[in-house]
């Protein structure tokens, strides 16, 4: 199939003019990138086959029509950075949906690339990376973030989802140690890091890029539908604002100018904490970070509905979201304590110790994270530190 | 002794992490990515072979295709070794409809051996899952574990030390569970907030609890209809190994079938024998000692029309776990006595009562030879416990046996 005719004009202009403007910004530059491509099925053997993110010149560039985006509170993946991507055919738009995910053309790719940024004194070729939420330094020069500085940053994969005939599929690549080309990870891989922050204090762990079954495990977030399903680009995660080449501005406003998204609303526009933003309220900050971190599962159409602990940002129902409940099926993860959550006592609330845990069969999220989140452990613990009354009645 | 003390110090630091297991071996590694493509790339009709031997694998295999068999040379030949995993935390994780696994064994996942969630047609043959460091802190919770699913056929197959259930069936309907064998566990075999299952032909022995069948609050749908017999349950004595704050952590050492605030449960023809808290215990939500003390609206917390007959007790009873049970055992029986074969709390749902009593089609009927009921008085602290036998004389209608539909 062919892109059709429905180009919106912007874009088609874009397209038309693109050619010219490389030749006359890059003289004496020896290729012009081919444009994104959709593969309507199958498993290309190697990232660039998709012409999304490329690493040329010494920098990762989304391809031209490949928008960079960033979430109000990402999900925890072992302080990895990640730099994330939409991209769809010419001609087709998403549908703006105020909850789930937008509803996305037929030939939409994602990409999301995991990196660190590298290690105060070391270079590549070592285990160590920088834990650090800084991200100025990752993208080169310029102040914007449009492409990663590979001399500054390790990439270790990048996943990519795509909406097909049938539904979404998720295919890992796996970048290779020269920074040159990521390739088909579909068992996923595990690769020993270490994590060296300011201090120059040590944690060393093995990051573990999920396999394509593994991929479902979090992207299937209706355990009846089966379907995978992006879980970043909806509309209250999107709804704030991105250093793009050509200045900052909202992404969903962006997207909606781009023709990437039609039907955003005017006003009233739902929009998540910053879970990382002190200045925000706690409470949603907190609820913010449940809701990324644990709602795919937890959630009464996930595949953790069998323990009936509902952990949306949405949900309202308290005991649901764990107050004063009894585990269902923790096993050894209760860590002896007897509820998930007892407000005030967070020392004795489940929920806390599973996210302390960094060990297969104690740890939550299950999979996704090897090493513990300290800032969200924090949060976590002055969310339920700060909830008024108790589990006596 | 310096190992505990740092086990100690990382339970209490945040943050504090184990040491990555081993790396896998090239033949491993090599070994675990075949595995994993076929996994992935199976389609329904599939059999995927596991070859004779032991091999090590690092991350959880998981299925996501209706239709496939996973099947090896045989529980004791083709074992898949999960002790340097790193990912999981499953041994093996299915979302599939008519999904077969047999002779195969599953060792030392991190997490539940085999779990199988929302899928139908589901069977289970000579599968083995097992801790091999036998019972301990840091085994996994559930052996066998299919939650939300219909007809499900577990059979020769078993499961040893889990920290909860060894084979546990949930929220889930139309079940057969026989020649099984569970050993070491917390709980040998548990139906929880499942419908029509039976339970048959097992061994449950040298477990904290043998066969429990409950029903939790909160859950998508509340269990009944279960049928215990021809098993084998005996000397389940194990001291009790689960996690705090988890339904089994509750269960006396010494407990041979429990049900707990389960209605239509029906046990029969079953061999239960020197379980030293009691042979059978009927319990309430409430003589659990969950610090939960709201359940939620809807659900039942009394065990309702539950049927006791024909089954072969001998010894048990004989030294109850806890302190509080040792001294009732002493002040009733004496120190060489035991408890009646039949250990009820108590706890009775008043609102049901029609003339003092449950109406017949709700009580619980103990007609069982010589076998008596103590009725330990929970609602009154336990103040006066009494032995009865004359009350619990009834008879209930038997309940269907289980039909597990054809495959389509």
């Amino acid at each position: 199939m062919s892109p059709g005719n429905l180009i919106p004009t912007s874009r088609r202009i874009r397209a038309a003019l693109l050619p010219l403007l490389a030749l006359a910004t890059l003289a004496g530059c020896a290729r012009t990138p081919e444009p994104a491509r959709y593969f309507a099925e199958g498993k290309p053997a190697r990232l660039s086959d998709w012409h999304l993110v490329e690493a040329r010149g010494g920098r990762l560039v989304p391809n031209a029509d490949v928008v960079p985006y960033d979430l109000a509170t990402p999900l925890f993946s072992d302080y990895a950075h990640k730099f994330r991507t939409v991209w769809m055919p010419e001609g087709t738009t998403a549908k703006y949906e105020p909850e789930g995910p937008f509803d996305f053309p037929v030939g939409t790719v994602l990409t999301k690339t995991f990196y660190y940024p590298l290690a105060a004194g070391e270079g590549h070729g070592t285990k160590a990376v920088a834990r650090t939420y800084d991200v100025a330094r990752d993208f080169s020069a310029g102040g914007t973030h449009e492409a990663l500085d590979l001399a500054r940053v390790r990439l270790i994969e990048t996943r990519v989802l795509v909406r097909r005939d049938h539904g979404w599929d998720a295919i890992p690549y796996v970048w290779n140690a020269a920074q040159t080309e990521a390739e088909l990870a579909r068992t996923g891989d595990a690769i020993p890091l270490e994590l060296v922050d300011e201090q120059g204090q040590r944690e060393a762990f093995t990051y573990v890029v999920p396999n394509e079954n593994q991929c479902a495990g979090c992207h299937v977030a209706n355990v009846k539908a089966k379907q995978i399903e992006p879980l970043g680009p909806k509309a209250r995660h999107l709804n704030r604002d991105y250093d793009y080449a050509d200045g900052r501005r909202n992404q969903l406003a962006h997207w909606s100018a781009k023709g990437y998204l039609a039907g955003l609303p005017a006003r009233d526009l739902p929009r998540d904490a910053d879970w990382h933003d002190a200045s925000q309220p706690l409470e949603a900050r907190a609820r913010a970070y449940l809701d990324v971190n644990c709602s795919q599962c937890h959630s009464p159409t996930g595949p953790a509905n069998t323990t009936a602990l509902d952990l949306r940002g949405g949900a309202t129902d308290l005991r649901r979201l764990g107050l004063c409940k009894p585990p269902v099926a923790a096993g050894r993860g209760t860590g002896d304590r007897l509820l998930d959550i007892v407000p005030g006592r967070p020392d004795e609330s489940i929920l806390l110790y599973r996210m302390v845990s960094d060990e297969p069969g104690v740890m939550m999220p299950e999979m996704g994270r090897n090493t513990t989140h300290r800032e969200g452990v924090e949060l976590i613990r002055a969310w339920i530190a700060a909830m008024p009354g108790n589990c006596d009645a | 002794m310096r190992k505990s003390a740092l086990a100690a110090l990382c339970a209490l630091a945040a943050g504090c992490s184990q040491s990555p297991p081993p790396p896998p071996t090239d033949a491993e590694a090599a070994f675990e990515k075949k595995l994993q493509e076929q996994f992935l790339d199976a389609k329904p009709g599939d059999v995927i072979e596991i070859p004779a031997g032991t091999h090590s694998l690092q991350r959880v295999l998981t299925l996501r295709a209706d239709g496939v068999t996973i099947r090896g040379a045989g529980a004791d030949k083709s074992i898949l070794s999960f002790k340097k995993q790193v990912s999981g935390p499953e041994g093996i994780l299915v979302y599939a409809n008519d999904f077969t696994i047999e002779h195969l064994a599953i060792e030392d996942s991190k997490g539940d051996g085999l779990k199988i969630n929302d899928g139908t047609n589901i069977t289970i043959r000579d599968v083995r899952v097992e801790w091999t460091a036998g019972p301990s802190k840091d085994n996994g919770a559930y052996g066998i574990y299919p939650v939300k699913c219909r007809n499900v056929l577990i059979e020769d197959s078993s499961s040893f030390g889990a920290r909860d259930a060894g084979i546990y069936v949930g929220q889930s309907q139309d079940i057969v569970v026989r020649r099984n064998r569970a050993e070491r566990n917390v709980a040998g075999i548990e139906i929880e907030n499942s419908v029509r299952a039976d339970v048959y032909e097992n061994t449950a022995t040298g477990n904290t609890g043998g066969i429990l069948v409950f029903n939790m609050p909160d859950l998508s749908q509340h269990g009944e209809h279960t049928r215990v017999f021809k098993n084998k349950v005996v000397a389940n004595n194990l001291g009790n190994f689960g996690a705090k704050g988890t339904a089994v952590a509750s269960v006396p050492a010494g407990s041979g079938v429990i049900v707990t605030s389960n209605p239509r449960v029906e046990i029969f023809d079953n061999d239960i024998a020197d379980n030293r808290t009691a042979n059978v215990i009927i319990a309430s939500y409430f003589i659990t000692n969950f610090a939960d003390k709201k359940p939620t609206e809807g659900y039942d917390p009394y065990p309702k029309a539950i049927h006791i007959y024909g089954n072969r007790f001998s010894g048990g009873g004989d030294s109850p776990d806890g302190l509080d049970w040792k001294a009732l055992k002493v002040s009733m029986f004496g120190l060489g006595g035991h408890f009646p074969d039949v250990l009820w709390d108590g706890f009775v749902d008043v609102k049901a009562l029609v003339d003092g009593q449950y109406p017949a089609g709700q009580r619980i009927c103990v007609r069982n030879g010589d076998a008596e009921v103590l009725n330990v008085d929970g609602p009154n602290g336990f103040k006066n416990p009494k032995v009865g036998k004359q009350e619990f004389d009834c008879e209930l209608p038997p309940l269907a046996p289980v039909e597990l539909k054809e495959k389509a």
